[in-house]
């Protein structure tokens, strides 16, 4: 299979992709954005889950947890090229929700055909949803939580915006077999313990078990899994590479307007060339962004690849825009009140989940090296 | 049918039709001269003749300037270059010699020269009986271009031109030269007007050209030197004092960021050299012992090679992602990066070749032990030329900031 020339990305695409940007940049500046994340700033605190819930309704009331539902289980079924650009914004704008957590949540259900119809229509319908697979290292390798009697045990980490979903897709251990489990966050012995952690614009728990009595998504449960991860990888990405163009923007205008013996910062060449060699780390992973997502509709067979190549380039970019920003700014962007911290956490959170760029690399080396010939170029 | 072929419009899938019919009856096959890397390596007259029959042949058969008007030679049609290219480089037959003229000339004489000039230059430009080179680099004008000082002096309707222009690439073959000169000492960038100049009728009567040799050991370019050689103003293009806007339109497109598409053949594979590549790399890696082991198990290397491998790929997608609005943030952003990420991922890549080789990679082309024939580092010598000609890579990061992210100019 081949990709389209313009990635499937159609003018319904482009609405959206548009649409998302004015809703963020209106209903939650950077400003407000930092009013409310940030009121508070001794590094003690105890954690605590700031969003807005009357924000998140009226995205869902937009109809964008049923963008990425296929149509069989009564969503939209938009490509995904166009999914990564709704979270290009979101990442653009830092926002807090659970809204890339309820798409990667989606891309598992969807890849478990008709047994995953019921919560992707739960979710369709607005229901927010997180996963738990993950043990105290961050192995994404299910075994953190067990099948005891079916009933669920164990703790998983590192649970994205727990604190603002409703349902959790828990991928647990049943014997040697791995086993999906759709669960309320609200279910009799689920207790959430908040992470106290440095992304102010997300929320982190470790989600304990107790006998849980839970719904089991009646599939192979390795094979769907593994089938969504490059998905999953690919709107991680998404999030890194918006935030990563507003960092180089605020930067841009910052360096337009500040100036030091007596011309604007972006005059001098250790400015401007690092500048452009942040809009050059952030084309490399835009254009693998858009790729690797239309591969998961138009070439398959490419997906995983594409994936590993935009997990890796994005999170190295992710690090690299943040670091040059906060630098760029000088003294102003070391403080708390810079906006540019939000989105530097933002962008080391993300950086580190889901695999960091050198084990996204070590796998496409396992993929091309080991086994010549996959992937080819076309 | 391949990807480019299911968005052809009507014109372009029957010209498709048309060309892979010509091409299947026409190819050259494996040359009989060897045949150096690039176009701009060309040594010999055998290799020059071989090539301009080549190109001859493509052009009669409207392969080449398919876009431009038909009163200048061309074929009159609209966005078929592409089309004529794909097909020719997905067939791998050799390359055109006079990508100068093709690639920059062409398109600066279409835009600023008089429709006399143009009928009478372009059709035995594209065919490729004149060979062009470009007259813009001096000693004292490298990045700073603008800095140039081949003078040219009014004698009536004639101008008299003293001067040095280098890295003259194709001057030993070529029948006629694109060149800034300077018109006015009074003001740099007004002061500058662009011509075209017959070369080799003027050999020994006003113009010199020496072969300089490139690090490598290889010649390739040259140095020109002009003794009042007398040209006449019919050759001028554009206004006088308007020669810096007319190189623009000439950078732009030697940067691959123009409004026309440069008319290209080639993908033939010569038994002689190598593609710079991460996968070339990796193959190369898993065929060089390290401590018994193949270099390609080394962690290292392998983060390294991928590295380079992800840089390739999207290099490959900013072509692509460039054409789609709805997807690119300014509609210069990407073309503006294609020849500085081009040139310093192959250098990179070239480099990382070396440290796969080992000790090895000081075996150069006259050892019979090089690995790859002495190929590798061959190749990372020769990167140096693409990050340093047609606007150093610190110009071209200039030209991003200034022009995209609309940083303050830096002159």
């Amino acid at each position: 299979m081949a990709q389209p020339k313009n990635y499937g990305f159609e003018e319904e695409a482009g609405m959206l992709k548009d649409g998302a940007r004015r809703f963020f940049a209106q209903k939650l500046p950077v400003d407000q954005l930092h009013a409310l994340v940030a009121d508070a700033y001794v590094p003690e605190r105890a954690p605590e889950v700031k969003w807005r819930k009357d924000l998140w309704d009226e995205m869902v009331a937009l109809g964008w947890t049923a963008l990425a539902v296929p149509e069989s289980a009564g969503g939209v079924g938009l490509p995904w090229v166009a999914v990564a650009a709704l979270i290009e914004e979101s990442g653009r704008a830092a926002f807090p929700s659970p809204l890339l957590s309820t798409l990667q949540t989606t891309a598992v259900l969807a890849a478990c055909e008709e047994a995953g119809e019921s919560a992707l229509d739960a979710i369709a319908q607005g229901c927010a949803a997180t996963i738990a697979v993950m043990d105290a290292s961050g192995s994404p390798t299910p075994g953190a939580v067990q099948v005891i009697d079916g009933k669920l045990q164990g703790t998983a980490c590192f649970v994205q915006d727990a604190g603002k979903c409703d349902q959790l897709l828990v991928l647990a251990m049943d014997g040697d077999e791995p086993a999906l489990f759709w669960v309320a966050s609200s279910a009799d012995g689920v207790e959430i313990q908040q992470d106290a952690i440095i992304d102010l614009t997300r929320d982190q728990a470790r989600v304990s078990f107790t006998q849980v009595a839970a719904e089991r998504i009646a599939v192979d449960a390795a094979t769907a899994w593994d089938a969504a991860l490059p998905a999953m990888w690919i709107l991680s990405s998404a999030d890194m590479v918006g935030a990563a163009e507003w960092l180089l923007q605020t930067t841009v205008e910052y360096a337009q307007q500040r100036k030091q013996f007596d011309r604007p910062l972006g005059f001098f060449q250790a400015v401007k060339h690092d500048l452009v060699n942040v809009m050059i780390a952030i084309d490399e992973s835009k254009s693998l962004l858009y790729s690797a997502a239309c591969a998961l509709d138009h070439e398959p067979e490419r997906a995983r690849e594409l994936a590993h190549m935009v997990k890796a380039s994005a999170s190295d970019t992710a690090a690299f825009a943040s670091g040059r920003t906060v630098q760029m700014h000088g003294g102003i962007g070391f403080t708390w009140e810079c906006y540019v911290h939000l989105y530097f956490k933002r962008q080391k959170h993300s950086q580190l989940l889901w695999g960091d760029a050198a084990w996204h690399r070590s796998q496409l080396a396992a993929l091309l090296i080991d086994r010549p010939g996959i992937g080819e170029a076309a | 049918m391949s990807d480019s072929e299911r968005k052809d419009n009507a014109e372009q899938a029957e010209f498709r039709r048309y060309c892979k019919d010509w091409i299947a009856k026409n190819h050259p096959g494996e040359p009989a001269v060897r045949l150096p890397l690039s176009p701009l390596e060309i040594m010999t007259t055998e290799q020059m003749a071989y090539l301009q029959h080549w190109q001859k042949s493509a052009y009669d058969a409207g392969l080449i300037g398919c876009d431009y008007p038909e009163e200048v030679g061309g074929g009159g049609r609209k966005d078929c270059q592409r089309v004529a290219n794909e097909e020719l480089v997905a067939a791998r037959t050799p390359y055109y010699p006079n990508v100068i003229g093709l690639g920059m000339a062409a398109p600066t004489v279409f835009y600023h020269a008089n429709e006399e000039l143009k009928q009478r230059l372009l059709p035995r430009l594209f065919s490729g009986e004149d060979i062009w080179c470009q007259g813009f680099s001096e000693p004292g004008a490298g990045s700073d271009l603008a800095n140039v000082q081949t003078f040219a002096e009014r004698k009536g309707d004639k101008w008299v031109i003293n001067g040095h222009k280098v890295w003259t690439s194709l001057a030993h073959f070529a029948q006629w030269m694109i060149i800034l000169l300077r018109t006015d000492k009074g003001h740099k960038y007004e002061g500058l007007s662009y011509f075209v100049v017959p070369i080799a009728s003027a050999l020994g009567k006003g113009v010199t050209v020496r072969p300089l040799i490139k690090m490598t050991g290889e010649t390739g370019f040259n140095e020109v030197l002009f003794e009042d050689l007398e040209v006449d103003d019919s050759y001028r293009l554009d206004e006088l004092g308007k020669g810096w806007q007319v190189a623009m339109t000439t950078l732009l497109h030697e940067r691959g960021a123009g409004e026309l598409v440069t008319p290209r053949a080639g993908g033939l594979k010569s038994k002689s050299s190598l593609s710079i590549s991460a996968r070339n790399v990796m193959e190369l890696a898993s065929h060089t012992s390290r401590a018994g082991q193949p270099a390609s198990d080394d962690p290292l290397l392998r983060d390294r090679m991928v590295r380079q491998l992800i840089r390739e790929e999207a290099l490959k997608e900013h072509q692509r992602r460039a054409r789609v609005p709805a997807l690119t943030d300014h509609p210069m952003r990407l073309p503006l990066q294609n020849k500085l990420l081009a040139s310093e991922i192959a250098q990179d890549t070239a480099a990382l070749a070396l440290e796969v080789e080992g000790p090895a990679a000081s075996l150069y082309l006259a050892d019979e032990h090089a690995p790859a024939r002495g190929q590798w580092p061959l190749a990372y010598m020769n990167s140096y030329g693409m990050t340093i000609a047609a606007g150093t890579s610190e110009i071209q990061r200039n030209i991003l900031g200034e022009r995209v992210l609309g940083l303050a100019k830096s002159k």
